[in-house]
């Protein structure tokens, strides 16, 4: 048995500026709770999710990449107890469809009821909302613009 | 995507239902959604189908499987264009009456 979710999201730009967006650290910071990653974006290359304090918040290998159509990566928690549940793959594919590029996310993992997949899972559509208003608005949503992200959902200003 | 498809796939309790079921397990086949459903595995295939059309679930090949799995991005995008908007207009009032009544105190 496996834990698997899948978010597909539709985004009014083009695929290259949505990879550039997925992958490098002035669009993620913006949209991504100010995290960024680190890697030399190639098959075999290690690849991280940096926080702003420093600390390594995920990190595995990057296993497929052909830009700007699909990127799939093995990933696994570093600063809590899940890191204990290993690797989990997650998996980007970018597809033009009219004026809009259709951007499949899928993250899963070889192992039922994993903690690491329903923490992830509660946390991609908010990351994905936000990096559909910064590319076509111009603007990420408030509630993705800061570290920590344990609660989403600030209903205050 | 267009909202009005959401809006009409939400719009069905059976429909809501087959979400429901997906969100408390994901990956599911179309037989198993079709246990203890009150109607035809035609049926369940035809609200499947408006549901995919309206991007809250999708289906994607395991083996021989074809499995579903509940997008809820859709709902996502409705919250913030007709939820969030307004109910950010409330706490907006909520803070002007604050501070109103703060500066009555004076």
């Amino acid at each position: 048995m496996s834990e698997k979710f899948v978010y597909i999201t539709y985004i009014r730009t083009t695929p290259e500026k949505l990879w550039d967006a997925l992958t490098k650290p002035e669009f993620t910071r913006a949209y991504w709770c100010e995290t960024w990653q680190e890697s030399t974006w190639e098959a075999g290359s290690p690849w991280r999710i940096m926080i702003p304090d420093g600390r390594v918040a995920d990190s595995g290998e990057v296993l497929e990449i052909d830009r700007p159509r699909r990127l799939v990566l093995s990933w696994r928690n570093e600063f809590t107890e899940m890191k204990t549940e290993g690797y989990s793959r997650a998996t980007f594919d970018l597809e033009p469809v009219g004026e809009s590029v259709k951007l499949t996310v899928t993250h899963e993992m070889e192992r039922d009821g994993s903690k690491f997949i329903a923490a992830v899972s509660n946390g991609w559509p908010h990351i994905l909302a936000s990096l559909k208003s910064l590319l076509e608005t111009g603007t990420a949503l408030p509630e993705t613009a800061r570290w920590p992200a344990e609660d989403h959902r600030v209903s205050s200003q | 995507m267009s909202m009005d498809a959401v809006f009409k796939a939400l719009a069905d309790p059976t429909r809501r239902r087959l979400l429901d079921r997906l969100h408390a397990r994901n990956g599911q086949t179309l037989s198993e959604l079709c246990e203890h459903a009150d109607m035809t595995r035609q049926a369940v295939t035809k609200h499947l189908a408006i549901l995919e059309e309206a991007n809250l679930v999708v289906m994607q090949k395991n083996g021989r499987e074809r499995l579903h799995y509940l997008n809820p991005i859709p709902i996502g995008e409705i919250a913030e264009r007709w939820i969030g908007k307004f109910e950010r207009g409330r706490l907006r009032a909520l803070s002007d009456l604050k501070k109103n009544l703060e500066r009555d105190d004076r």
